[in-house]
């Protein structure tokens, strides 16, 4: 894992103290809260419904046991015990106290922490790969380009103040965990026909209001150049993105309305001015922070086998376990979505012991996932049935993963301000409804993404069935759309029918599973392959006719 | 419908309700604010010590108010998916 040095330090432990005076005036009402708001979101603090909510960055989902041990302490200390995972693979308390801010600041850049770029017209935390690193299929771990591409954005000062938000994700392997062509820039790590490492560039990609796929600006960058390429994007975006209308601001607005070809050629033309400048890292600086991320000291005479014997733990492994590069290794998914739970939750008992476990078992790794559930990357196959054994009893080890209970779920109106309806009561509904794992397994894989406004947090246009909380004369209502993906077959789900009461989204989500259980081919075709086999229509009819 | 008085602590950001002279946690507490209501919000936004001052509507049922809004319906009592942490004036179930 990367360790600050004495800059990334000096960086935090400064603005800290910064954000720590500026909370001290609004106190003392020496400022007004119109000019103390745009202060405390830049440094990941927002008024919520109930209480102050504080996101805390984790880069590209990667924390240590020390880490996550330090989150369950500020769930303990300044919240009420508990913190939620979400959709940009970092965490968020709900009940923060401002009176209380500067110490959890200080607490949080003990371990090399903060909360800013959270929240803001900038270059949020940098999102990857839950597998970098294990990942067979990858070229190499996306982590130090996601480590280079947040050292280069911290306080960017150019990139500060752009038109919108602005969401970076890096992966390296064809199969996309990290929804890549649903950000603003999605890099994905290649080789060219002579076998270098560069990335191919998605840029424009988003969901929320416009949801866009995001289409190739370059084929092929080096990867000792992609920081003045991405520098030559921002600047395109933030010199023509637009700032009259907060709905049309995002990067994807423009691409969109300059066509993608003009958008390249004015990239490639700044480019071509910024790339003599020098801007990106020497090659000692790559060789620094790729030296942080070193290939775990494995046990070569792990053994490769495991025993099965016990069916709780072998369907777990089915369900949860994935495949490691390394032979004797997996790599494990923990559940945050147990039955009854809220997805992405974790008290701070949970947070402990997930830190305990990853230390003794996991090479001190834990990650996050947009899906809301946690991974230990590294895991010897011999330890996994002690650590499904400890999970299990922390309510941890729901084998669930992919399936219809693992339902993506924003915090929704239950917490947010921008919420429309509530996502969570959905969600928990939807998983009750198809409770018995026996009945999950058989269906498959099946991503509901739920969303409690507009804006969607809870990613509903990647679901290959997502739900859309929206306001009808003030009270909630649900829109069913169908058929999104936001894995390397991206795709956007698109709107069925008029919507439903809380009640009626559930039932109509029923109809649909049990329509596509009579018409799929056979187990191993997925909802969404049915989907796309037989069109909108029939599932239309399943569940208005 | 009649209408109460809300906003958020400044220092903790906690859910206010006006009682008619000082600030309560609980709904029930509050009162009914006539037209002197938008020169009362004024106030309150000049003094920078309660964050979004605002009237809602409100239902007068036993023993206090319930809002017209789901989501002021959530504010006064919490998360509907957090029993445990249900302020008393009412219950999530009404949410």
């Amino acid at each position: 894992m990367y360790r600050y040095d004495q800059y990334d330090q000096a960086i935090v432990d400064a603005r800290v103290a910064e954000f720590k005076e500026q909370v001290g005036r609004r106190m003392r009402n020496e400022i007004t809260e119109d000019q103390f708001k745009p202060l405390r979101l830049m440094n990941g603090l927002y008024l919520q419904l109930h209480a102050y909510m504080l996101r805390v960055a984790i880069p590209y989902g990667t924390l240590s046991g020390t880490q996550m041990r330090m989150l369950a302490h500020i769930a303990r200390k300044y919240d009420r015990d508990y913190g939620h995972f979400t959709t940009r693979q970092n965490i968020q308390y709900n009940w923060i106290k401002l009176e209380q801010f500067a110490d959890l600041l200080d607490d949080l850049s003990k371990v090399e922490m903060h909360a800013f770029q959270t929240s803001g017209n900038c270059i949020r935390n940098i999102s990857s790969d839950q597998f970098a690193g294990a990942a067979a299929d990858e070229l190499a771990d996306p982590r130090p380009y996601a480590e280079l591409l947040r050292q280069w954005s911290t306080l960017h000062p150019e990139f500060s103040f752009l038109p919108r938000k602005f969401k970076i994700a890096v992966i390296a392997s064809d199969t996309d965990r990290a929804a890549i062509q649903l950000h603003d820039i999605g890099l994905q790590l290649i080789k060219n026909e002579a076998g270098d490492l560069g990335f191919r560039v998605y840029v424009g990609g988003g969901m929320g209001r416009t949801p866009v796929i995001g289409s190739i600006v370059r084929e092929f960058i080096p990867v000792g150049q992609f920081l003045s390429y991405s520098e030559a994007i921002l600047r395109v975006y933030n010199r023509y993105g637009r700032r009259d209308n907060i709905y049309k601001a995002r990067i994807k607005i423009l691409v969109n309305e300059l066509g993608i070809a003009e958008f390249t050629r004015q990239v490639e033309a700044e480019w071509a001015l910024l790339e003599p400048l020098g801007l990106d890292a020497p090659q000692a600086e790559y060789a620094r922070i790729i030296a942080q991320f070193p290939e775990p000291a494995y046990d070569l005479a792990a053994p490769d086998t495991l025993d099965l014997s016990d069916p709780d733990f072998a369907v777990w492994v089915k369900q949860n376990v994935h495949a490691h590069k390394q032979p004797g290794y997996a790599i494990a998914t923990i559940s945050l979505k147990p039955k009854g739970g809220i997805p992405g939750d974790a008290s701070s008992a949970q947070m402990d012991l997930i830190a305990d476990l990853a230390e003794k078992y996991a090479q001190d790794e834990i990650r996050v996932t947009h899906s809301q559930n946690l991974v230990l990357a590294h895991v010897r196959k011999a330890d996994l049935y002690a650590l499904w054994s400890a999970l299990a009893e922390a309510d941890l080890a729901t084998p669930n993963l992919d399936l219809v209970s693992d339902i993506i779920a924003c915090p929704g109106m239950d917490y947010c301000t921008l919420a429309n309806a509530r996502s969570i009561p959905i969600a928990q509904k939807i998983a009750a409804k198809f409770e018995d794992l026996e009945t999950q397994r058989d269906i498959g894989e099946l991503k509901i993404k739920v969303s409690g406004c507009i804006n969607g947090c809870g990613h509903h246009h990647a679901g290959h069935i997502g739900i859309l909380g929206v306001d009808k004369k003030g009270e909630e209502s649900y829109q069913l759309l169908l058929g999104g993906s936001g894995a390397e077959d991206t795709s956007l789900a698109k709107i069925l029918g008029p919507g439903f009461d809380e009640n009626g989204i559930v039932d109509a989500v029923d109809k649909l599973v049990a329509f596509y259980r009579t018409v799929r081919t056979g187990p191993s075709e997925r909802f969404l392959d049915t989907y796309r086999r037989l069109g909108a229509a029939p599932f239309k009819e399943a569940v208005y006719a | 419908m009649p209408r109460i008085l809300t906003g958020n602590r400044l220092e903790t950001g906690d859910v206010l309700w006006w009682n008619g002279s000082d600030w309560s946690r609980h709904i029930r507490d509050a009162v009914a604010i006539g037209e002197e209501g938008e020169a009362l919000v004024a106030e309150l936004v000049a003094a920078e010590r309660i964050n979004d001052p605002v009237l809602i509507e409100v239902e007068a049922v036993a023993d206090g108010w319930l809002p017209k809004t789901t989501r002021e319906r959530v504010r006064a009592i919490g998360p509907s998916v957090r029993p445990d942490f249900a302020l008393p004036s009412l219950t999530v179930d009404v949410i």
